[in-house]
C-alpha cells in the first residue's frame, strides 16, 4: 500500500449524499474545483433500480443491499455510562446508507420544513412556558438560524427535489388546503399533491371529523413528470411501493444519483472519486486550519487530498466521528458538561398505532409511495399548549403508506395476541395486510446531558480507529409526549368506525433497543448554534475552531424534531453554501467571530 | 447492407471528454458558423477560429459516429461495420502521419470526402456517406482540414484489418459503382443549391443531403446498395424511411401522418435534435449517437433550418389514413378487462411506465400511441426495444438519462411478439400484427450483434 499525495483542489467533499452532492453542485456554479469522496460504489438507477429485478424484498429489506456494510465500520451502543458498549453487527434500529447517493438513494422521500417553533425552541419554550420548564438534564437549544432566513433555501431544495404536496399560505394569502400549521412560503410545491390511497383518505376525513387539520405529506415522489432546475428528470410515482431501501425503477424518487449527479457529473470542475474512505481531516501545526483528507481507495492505497476547504458531508454519526478522529473542535464530556462535539445526540421518537376497519375496505397495504400520505400537526412543535401537559415537544399523527411489502407483511402478521404460527397467524395477517391502517406518532426527541456521542475506549474499525460509541436511552419527557399524542390518535379511529385498534405506545421504563427498526433520523452530535460552547458548528455550519471545514447534515440539530431530517438538511446545505459563495470563498475566515 | 453500422456507445471517456472541451469552443461560435466567404491567406488566429468551424462541422456531419471507439483515442477509427461478406473497419482519420490522414494535402483530403477515393487513389467503401458529402462546399473541406490537421490529436492506433475474403476484398470494382451512383461533387452541389432566395430552406438542404448524411439511414437502398435518391428534387423517395440498420428500421422523415413527421412542428424536430426526446418520442438505435456526438452541438439556427427542409417534405406515403387516438383500448384495460391479447402482458410488464393509455410520461418516459416508429410497417425496431431494451442517452441539454430494461430473458417469442401487436393495434395505432417468427429473427441477430453501452449514472 502505496501514500500519494495527489494534486490540491479548492474543496474536498467528504460524502456523496445530498449533502455532499448539494455543496458539490453550489461551489463548481461558483468556480471552485471540487472532488466528492463517496466510500461506497457507483449507483445508479440503471443498475440499482433495474426492473423487475430490482422489486426484491429479501434483497432490499433484509439483506440490506444498498446500506452501510457493518463488517468495515460500524458504532457502538450503550443505553447509559455505566454500561459498556458493544457493536451494532445487524443492521435494526437504524440504516444508514453506502455509495453514491448515500442515504439519499435509499431514502422514503417524506420532505418537509422545519417547524419555525422547532428552530428556536428553547427561547419559544421559555418565553411560553418559563424556564423552569425545561427538565433538569435537557440540553434544550435554538439553531441559530430562523425559518424566514432558511425559506429561500426549502424553497429551493423542494424544486430540485421535486417535491409533490399542497401548499397552505404562499406569501401570506390562503392558497389551498395544506397544512394550516404551517409557515408562510415564497412559492407552491413545485408538482400537486400524490393521490391518497384508501387508508390516507379515511384518515383524513376521520382526522378532520375529531377537528383536526390534515394535509398532504409533502413528497419528494413525483406526482407528474418533472424536470428540475439543474434539467434533471424524474419520473412520476406508481405507488409500487418499492422506495424505502430501494433506488426506484421509475426514477420518480428523488435522490442524488437522479436530481443533481446529472448536471455536476458532466462539469468539468467536478470529480467524483467512489470507494474512497476518508479516514481522517489533516490539520496544520496550530490546529485551527485543515489542509485535506487522508483517504484510502480501492486499492488500499492511502491518498492525501489537499484542499482548501473541507466539506464533511457525510451520515450524522461519521460527520461526528471524523471531527473526533481529526481532532477538530473540543470533544464532549459529559461528567463535567463541557466540549461540543458529541454533545446533543438525537434520535426520534416513533410509534406505530393500527386500526382494523370492516371487511368491506380495502386498504390493501401493499400500495404505497414513499413520502406520500396524511397527517395531521395539531399535536407537533408549538402548536398545542404544552403548559398543562409538562413536557417539550410533539409528534406530527400520520398515515405514510409506503408500500408493505410481503415479508414484511407476513412478520407483522395480525393483531396483538394472534399466534405467530398456523391458521390463526394466516388469517391474521391476511386481515391486516387488506384491512387495516398505520398510523404512527413521529414524535421529537430532546437532547440530555447524559446522553452523548464519544469515541470508544475498546472497539475499532477496519482501519484501525476507535468506533463510534453511543450513549443513548429514552427519557421520561420524550415518552410522556408520546403517550399523549397517541392518546389523540383513539379520536380519530373512533370516526373511522374502526373494529378494532391497538394504540402503539411507548411505555416508561422501556430502554432503547436497537434490534428493531424505529427511523433513521439520527441528528445532533456536532450542532449549530451561536454559542461556541454549547454547539461544535456556527449558524452558517463552519467549524468554531477550523473556520475552513464545513459540517453539513442533521448533525446540526440540537434536538431531534417531528419531522423528517432530509428538508431541513438539504436546506441547511443550501444555506451554508450561499454564505460559503457569498462571502468565505471572498474572504476565507470564520464568518462568525467565535 | 452496406451502412451495417455498430452503434458507438454514447458515453464513453473519449466521448465526454471531447463533449466538455466542445462546449467552451461552440459558444464562442456566433451564429453563422458556415460563413461561405473565405480567404486563402490565413494566419494563425484565423487558423484557430476556421479549425473551431471545422470541428461543429464534423459535428453536423457526425464524422464520430464512424471513426471513434469507447475507450480508444478521438477518431482513430476501427468501428466495425459487419457485412455479409465479413466485416470492415473504419480508418484513423487522425493527422498522424503514418497512421492516420496527417500526410493527407486538402485536395487529397477534399476528394477522400466528396468523392470516396484515399490519397492511394483507391476507392472507399461507401460506409462512408461520400455521395452526401459530395455537396460540401470548398469552405467547409476547408475548415475541416484546418480542424483534423491543427486540432485533433495524432493517434497512431491502428484499426483491425478487414476480414473480408478475396475475391470481395479487391476494392477496384467499387469504383465502377462510384461511377455509376456516385455524382460529381460540381454536379452534386449545384443540385443542392435549390433555394437561392430562402436563406433558411436552402442552409436546411445543405445540411440534411450534405454534411448530415441523413439519407444514409433514412432513405431507402436499390438492391445495388446506391441510395434511391440523394437530394429531394431527384425523388419523393428520398428519406422515406430506410432499410434496416444493425436491426433498426430508420422512419420516413417526411411527411406521413403516421409513419412520418406529419404530426411533428418545426419545434419538435429542432428539440429532438437537441435533446433527444420530445412529446412524440425518444431517440433510440443508431439516432442517439446521431443526436448524441452530432446534432445537440447543432445551433438554434441550423436545427431550425435542419427543421423547416424536412417539413417541406410532403409524404411519400399519400394514403395513410391520419392517426387519432382511439380510447377504447384504455378504458377496457381501465375497466379490468386485459382479455385482449397482449393486454394482460401489457399491463404487468409496460404499462408502468408507457400507461394504459399509450399516453406515457413524455419526456421522461415515450409515448406508444401515435409514435410513428410503433406504427411503421417493419417492426424490427419495436421488436428490438422489447428484446433488448433501449437508453435515452443524456444529452447537454437534457443531463438525464434514461433506461428501458429489456425484455428478452424473462419473455418468449410469443409473449413478446403478442404485447408488440397489442401495442401496434391499439391506441388508433391499427397496425399489422407481428409474429414469434419476427421476434426469432431479431433476437438471433441480437445475440451477435448487442452492443456494450455503458450503464447511465442517475
Amino acid at each position: 500500500m502505496a501514500t500519494i499525495t495527489r494534486k490540491s483542489v479548492d474543496v474536498v467533499i467528504v460524502g456523496g449524499g445530498w449533502a455532499g452532492s448539494i455543496m458539490a453542485k453550489e461551489l463548481t456554479e461558483a468556480g471552485q474545483h471540487v472532488v466528492m469522496l463517496e466510500r461506497g460504489g457507483e449507483r445508479s438507477t440503471a443498475s440499482d433500480g433495474a426492473y423487475p429485478g430490482s422489486l426484491d424484498e429479501l434483497e432490499g429489506n433484509f439483506r440490506f443491499k444498498i446500506f452501510q456494510k457493518l463488517s468495515k465500520t460500524t458504532v457502538t451502543v450503550r443505553n447509559n455510562i455505566n454500561q459498556t458498549a458493544l457493536p451494532y453487527r445487524q443492521l435494526a434500529a437504524f440504516l444508514p446508507g453506502e455509495g453514491v447517493g448515500g442515504a439519499g438513494l435509499h431514502w422514503s422521500g417524506v420532505h418537509l420544513r422545519m417547524a419555525p417553533d422547532d428552530l428556536t425552541l428553547r427561547s419559544t419554550v421559555i418565553s411560553k412556558y418559563g424556564k423552569s420548564f425545561i427538565p433538569e438534564g435537557m440540553n434544550l437549544q435554538d439553531y441559530g438560524v430562523t425559518y424566514a432566513e432558511l425559506e429561500p433555501y426549502f424553497d429551493k431544495a423542494e424544486k430540485v427535489f421535486g417535491t409533490s404536496g399542497e401548499a397552505y399560505k404562499v406569501q401570506g394569502k390562503i392558497v389551498g388546503n395544506g397544512n394550516a400549521f404551517a409557515p408562510d412560503r415564497s412559492d407552491d410545491f413545485p408538482l400537486p399533491p400524490l393521490k391518497d390511497v384508501t387508508g390516507a383518505h379515511l384518515f383524513r376525513k376521520a382526522a378532520a371529523e375529531a377537528g383536526y387539520h390534515p394535509y398532504s405529506i409533502p413528497a419528494a415522489n413525483a406526482s407528474r413528470q418533472y424536470t428540475n432546475p439543474y434539467g434533471a428528470q424524474m419520473g412520476p410515482c406508481n405507488f409500487c411501493g418499492y422506495c424505502s431501501g430501494y433506488a426506484c425503477y421509475m426514477y420518480s424518487k428523488a435522490s442524488p444519483n437522479v436530481n443533481i449527479l446529472p448536471a455536476l457529473r458532466k462539469n468539468p470542475l467536478f470529480e467524483l472519486r467512489s470507494n474512497a474512505t476518508v479516514l481522517h481531516v489533516t490539520l496544520d501545526s496550530t490546529k485551527s486550519r485543515a489542509t485535506g483528507v487522508i483517504y484510502l481507495d480501492e486499492k488500499g492505497d492511502e491518498i492525501i487530498q489537499p484542499a482548501e476547504l473541507v466539506i464533511l458531508a457525510a451520515f450524522q454519526f461519521n460527520n461526528v466521528h471524523l471531527m473526533l478522529v481529526s481532532g477538530i473542535g473540543k470533544p464532549y464530556d459529559p461528567v463535567s458538561n463541557t466540549g461540543v462535539v458529541g454533545r446533543n445526540f438525537v434520535y426520534q421518537n416513533i410509534s406505530t398505532t393500527t386500526a382494523w376497519l370492516d371487511p368491506s375496505v380495502y386498504t390493501s397495504q401493499f400500495i404505497g409511495t414513499g413520502g406520500g400520505g396524511v397527517a395531521f400537526d395539531d399535536f407537533n412543535s408549538e402548536n398545542f399548549d404544552h403548559g398543562p401537559q409538562g413536557f417539550i415537544g410533539g409528534s406530527p399523527v400520520w398515515v405514510n403508506q409506503a408500500g408493505v411489502k410481503a415479508i414484511a407483511a407476513a412478520k407483522a402478521g395480525g393483531p396483538p395476541g394472534t399466534p405467530r404460527w398456523g391458521s390463526a397467524w394466516k388469517s391474521g395477517m391476511i386481515d391486516t395486510y387488506k384491512h387495516a391502517v398505520r398510523m404512527d406518532a413521529h414524535g421529537s426527541n430532546m437532547a440530555y446531558r447524559d446522553v452523548f456521542l464519544d469515541l470508544d475506549p475498546t472497539w475499532k474499525d477496519a482501519f484501525g480507529r476507535p468506533l463510534l460509541r453511543m450513549t443513548f436511552d429514552w427519557k421520561d419527557n420524550d415518552i410522556r409526549m408520546n403517550r399523549y399524542v397517541v392518546s389523540k390518535i383513539a379520536n380519530v379511529t373512533k370516526a373511522m368506525g374502526a373494529r378494532r385498534t391497538h394504540l402503539g405506545m411507548k411505555e416508561f421504563g422501556q430502554p432503547f433497543d436497537t434490534r428493531f427498526y424505529q427511523t433513521t433520523h439520527l441528528g445532533g452530535g456536532a450542532v449549530m448554534g451561536n454559542d461556541p460552547q454549547t454547539s461544535a458548528i456556527n449558524r452558517y455550519l463552519q467549524c468554531w475552531d477550523v473556520s475552513n471545514v464545513f459540517v453539513i447534515g442533521s448533525n446540526a440539530f440540537p434536538q431531534g424534531t417531528g419531522y423528517n431530517p432530509t428538508g431541513m438538511v438539504a436546506a441547511l446545505a443550501y444555506w451554508s453554501a450561499h454564505h460559503i459563495r457569498t462571502t468565505y470563498l471572498k474572504n476565507p475566515g470564520p464568518l462568525v467571530p467565535a | 447492407m452496406m451502412t451495417n453500422r455498430k452503434k458507438i456507445p454514447v458515453r464513453n471517456p473519449v466521448f465526454q471528454t471531447l463533449m466538455l472541451r466542445k462546449k467552451t469552443y461552440l459558444l464562442a461560435i456566433p451564429g453563422a458558423v458556415f460563413a461561405l466567404s473565405f480567404a486563402g491567406s490565413a494566419t494563425a488566429g484565423d487558423n484557430a477560429s476556421i479549425a473551431k468551424r471545422g470541428e461543429y462541422l464534423a459535428r453536423a456531419s457526425d464524422c464520430a459516429a464512424c471513426h471513434t471507439v469507447s475507450g480508444h483515442a478521438q477518431f482513430s477509427g476501427g468501428v466495425p461495420f459487419a457485412l455479409p461478406f465479413g466485416t470492415i473497419f473504419s480508418s484513423n482519420i487522425t493527422p498522424d502521419r503514418d497512421h492516420g490522414t496527417g500526410r493527407y494535402t486538402e485536395a487529397q483530403f477534399g476528394r477522400a470526402i466528396r468523392e470516396g477515393v484515399r490519397a492511394d487513389g483507391s476507392p472507399l467503401y461507401p460506409a462512408m456517406p461520400y455521395p452526401s458529402y459530395a455537396r460540401m462546399t470548398d469552405a467547409d473541406i476547408h475548415a475541416l482540414y484546418i480542424y483534423f490537421t491543427t486540432a485533433v490529436t495524432p493517434s497512431s492506433e491502428i484499426p483491425p484489418v478487414n476480414t473480408t475474403a478475396w475475391p470481395l476484398s479487391i476494392r477496384w470494382p467499387l469504383r465502377i459503382w462510384q461511377a455509376f451512383f456516385v455524382p460529381k461533387s460540381d454536379q452534386a452541389k449545384k443540385s443542392t443549391e435549390r433555394f437561392p432566395d430562402d436563406a433558411v430552406m436552402a442552409r436546411g438542404a445543405y445540411l440534411v443531403e450534405g454534411p448530415g448524411h441523413c439519407g444514409a439511414c433514412h432513405t431507402p437502398r436499390a438492391a445495388t446498395l446506391q441510395e434511391k435518391s440523394l437530394t429531394a428534387q431527384e425523388s419523393p423517395l428520398f428519406l422515406s424511411g430506410g432499410s434496416a440498420v444493425d436491426g433498426w428500421t430508420p422512419t420516413s422523415l417526411r411527411g406521413e401522418n403516421r409513419t412520418g413527421l406529419g404530426r411533428w412542428s418545426e419545434t419538435d424536430i429542432v428539440s429532438f435534435l437537441r435533446n433527444g426526446r420530445v412529446a412524440h418520442g425518444s431517440v433510440f438505435g443508431g439516432m442517439s449517437g446521431a443526436v448524441g456526438h452530432g446534432t445537440q452541438y447543432l445551433d438554434d439556427s441550423d436545427l431550425h433550418a435542419i427543421a423547416r427542409f424536412l417539413k417541406s417534405l410532403p409524404a411519400y406515403d399519400k394514403d395513410q389514413i391520419p392517426w387519432h387516438y382511439d380510447a377504447s383500448e384504455a378504458q377496457a384495460l381501465r375497466n379490468g378487462d386485459t382479455s385482449a391479447p397482449g393486454a394482460r402482458l401489457y399491463v404487468d410488464r409496460c404499462a408502468a411506465c408507457h400507461r394504459t393509455d399509450g399516453a406515457a410520461y413524455p419526456t421522461t418516459f415515450p409515448p406508444l400511441a401515435g409514435n410513428p416508429v410503433v406504427m411503421n410497417p417493419a417492426p424490427d425496431s419495436l421488436i428490438q426495444i422489447v428484446l433488448a431494451g433501449s437508453t435515452i442517452p443524456a444529452m447537454r441539454a437534457s443531463p438525464s438519462a434514461f433506461v428501458m430494461p429489456g425484455f428478452g430473458k424473462t419473455m418468449t417469442d410469443e409473449q413478446i411478439a403478442e404485447v408488440v401487436s397489442f401495442i401496434r393495434a391499439s391506441w388508433g395505432n391499427n397496425t399489422a400484427p407481428v409474429s414469434p417468427t419476427d421476434v426469432a429473427r431479431l433476437r438471433k441477430s441480437l445475440s451477435t450483434a448487442t452492443p456494450v453501452t455503458p450503464t447511465p449514472l442517475n
